[in-house]
């Protein structure tokens, strides 16, 4: 039997900045993975995965990454993507420092 | 130092444009990532977890003061004010913006520096030994024969799409500093009957299936080298694996077919390759070695220095632990520490770096190296000169004493920063340094050299740190792998694994069980770690860090 569809949200590093960047519901990139879109479908997710793949001038190396829902929206399940939404552990640069940008 | 010449120059700047405009037309929609990918990795810029990560050359480590200012000045302008200095002799810049490196790449150019052949399945960053046309125990200056294959492989036409990467490293004493046994390549300089030649081996590597080199060939007159090095490459190229990116590595050709099967198909290349060098490649390594020639060292009174070593003892510290021994009477190599107890190994400040470029300038004849090991050394410093040095170093956190011991660990980035990585490496390095520095017992554990690797690419070196500890995911989890006995000079060895693995709180008491273990054990304080784990071997090691967990939890 194949694995339950588990939530996703659609993430890519922005052309330009290289930064982690998730698709939200208005088809905007957004910085912050409490904005994302959640994909709660498997069918509707693969759509929103091709979609913004047919963006290449703004996204790069686009994928779906597993989510939770916390009570501020989508959290990730893997340290991978904790990483990727808040920043390196040795300095307070990247997504960390620019929260409040 | 080696100058480049208009042509080196021109070829820079030819490639400067063309990749400004590959990038204008990839921010214009007119390439894909698929069709740019190839083109960037091409110039060093690889796309990372937080940002693009832009990687220069340093080519065989040496920096002029110019160089490492203009180094400076990128961090500051289009990083955020610092650099990381590699395992591999280069520097990488975490945070730039892909419309900034055109400019980016073009100051590096002022300089004569670039990123090309930093990516790729290409011949990369020739490295050498950082002590090179300064150590006591050299045969020969490396940096030469470095600077030889730089130019010969450069944009060389028969190997820009190779099976995948080739890392050539260069020796020119008996001791290797530059690991030459875990390169596909390695390149000791030798000596036999007055002649100078070259002994190569061939099929080292680390990553997820580590080798040590076998000898290839003992004695390769210097008139044969590079027909010699582009037959095996030549043999590879069409030899290797391009079905499995896993095993296109020359080390698992060598592994394949036999070192006798590559000696015989070198050979046989070598008739043809010979026959088609005519001869420039000699007058052009003449040249070369003439602007490698050694400073005007002077003769001066070392009094200064002696005076400082007797009433100083934290220079004395310094002095013991990070000086090493040059050939000039009356002088000294000076490695600085780029591993200050809690900050991140081998990066530097673009402070740091202009104050290593005054001071090269100042006191070192204009010269600067990096070291494979992340260190900065300053190869020729008169002794008189070191009092001085130490104090403008400490004002600058670069006066840390520690270079060989358990603090000087070489870590790659890591998930901080890496898309390949499958945990972090630099913050157990840092809580390791920190965890020792408390205990104050680092010069007491003598030498020790510990290398951590975020993934099995093995950037971190593992397998050959005295201890290695790798850091895997396991089913979501960081988990960080022990290897003892890892040996990375002429005597290179690989570690052996000590059973299953730590989480990230439990490594670093992991290690601090490890060293305990080897301070209770050990013959004298002559013992290093490397000796008692040879003379024990992995049992009371095993214990340690095993049963000593299971009575604690108990």
């Amino acid at each position: 039997m194949p694995k339950p569809f588990t939530p996703k949200v659609v993430t890519a590093n922005a052309l330009i900045e290289g930064d982690v960047i998730y698709l939200a519901a208005d088809d905007s990139w957004v910085r912050d993975l409490t904005k994302a879109e959640v994909l709660s479908d498997e069918a509707i997710a693969q759509i929103r995965l091709l979609d913004a793949q047919a963006r290449p001038s703004e996204a790069v190396g686009v994928y779906l990454a597993d989510v939770k829902l916390g009570t501020q929206g989508a959290e990730p399940t893997h340290f991978r993507e904790e990483f990727r939404r808040t920043g390196p552990s040795n300095y307070f640069h990247g997504k960390q420092a620019e929260a409040d940008a | 130092m080696y100058r480049y010449t208009e042509f080196d120059t021109a070829f820079i700047q030819e490639r400067n444009r063309q990749f400004r405009a590959q990038v204008e037309r990839r921010i214009a929609g007119n390439l894909t990532e698929d069709e740019f990918k190839p083109l960037r990795l091409m110039n060093g810029l690889y796309l990372q977890l937080h940002a693009y990560m832009l990687r220069v050359a340093i080519p065989y480590g040496t920096l002029s003061s110019a160089q490492m200012r203009q180094l400076a000045l990128l961090a500051e302008k289009w990083d955020k004010g610092y650099g990381h200095f590699t395992t591999r002799q280069n520097i990488q810049y975490n945070w730039p913006k892909l419309s900034d490196v055109p400019d980016m790449l073009d100051a590096l150019a002022e300089v004569n520096l670039h990123a090309i052949q930093t990516s790729g399945n290409t011949i990369r960053n020739v490295t050498a030994d950082h002590f090179a046309g300064a150590a006591a125990d050299e045969i020969a200056d490396p940096r030469p024969v470095a600077e030889l294959l730089r130019q010969w492989s450069t944009d060389h036409p028969e190997f820009q799409f190779l099976p995948r990467k080739f890392k050539i490293a260069v020796t020119g004493a008996p001791n290797d500093r530059a690991v030459i046994k875990a390169h596909d390549i390695g390149i000791e300089i030798v000596s036999k009957d007055g002649q100078i030649g070259y002994r190569v081996l061939v099929g080292g590597g680390l990553g997820r299936t580590p080798m040590i080199g076998k000898v290839l060939s003992d004695f390769v007159p210097q008139a044969d080298l590079l027909p010699f090095v582009e037959a095996t490459v030549s043999v590879w190229n069409l030899l290797g694996r391009r079905d499995n990116k896993y095993k296109a590595r020359i080390k698992i050709t060598v592994h394949e077919h036999g070192i006798e099967e590559i000696q015989r198909l070198v050979e046989a290349r070598f008739a043809e390759t010979k026959a088609a060098f005519n001869g420039a490649d000699l007058d052009l390594f003449a040249e070369i070695k003439e602007s490698f020639a050694a400073p005007a060292f002077r003769n001066a009174p070392e009094d200064d220095f002696a005076a400082a070593y007797d009433a100083d003892p934290v220079f004395r510290s310094w002095a013991d632990t990070n000086l090493a021994e040059h050939k000039a009477p009356g002088y000294a190599i000076v490695q600085v520490s780029l591993k200050a107890h809690g900050q991140t190994p081998g990066d530097a400040s673009a402070e740091q770096m202009r104050v290593l470029a005054d001071l090269a300038e100042r006191f070192g004849h204009d010269e600067l190296r990096i070291s494979h090991e992340q260190n900065v050394i300053l190869p020729h410093v008169h002794k008189s000169d070191l009092p001085e040095l130490h104090k403008i170093l400490k004002a600058h956190g670069l006066a840390t004493a520690n270079i060989g011991k358990i603090s000087d660990i070489i870590a790659c980035p890591g998930m901080d920063y890496c898309a390949l990585a499958t945990a972090r490496s630099i913050p157990i390095a840092t809580q390791i340094a920190t965890r020792f520095d408390e205990l104050k017992t680092e010069h007491e554990i003598g030498d020790l050299k510990i290398k951590i690797s975020g993934c099995i690419n093995a950037c971190g070196h593992h397998h050959v740190g005295h201890i290695g500890i790798l850091g895997l995911d396991r089913g979501g989890v960081e988990t960080y792998q022990i290897t003892l006995g890892g040996d990375a000079t002429e005597t290179a060895a690989l570690g052996e694994r000590t059973g299953p693995g730590f989480s990230y709180e439990e490594i670093v008491p992991a290690i601090e069980r490890l060293v305990d273990a080897y301070l209770d054990q050990r013959e004298s304080a002559e013992e290093t770690f490397l000796q008692a784990y040879r003379r024990l071997g992995m049992a009371p090691f095993k214990t340690a860090l095993y049963e000593t967990e299971e009575a604690e939890a108990a």
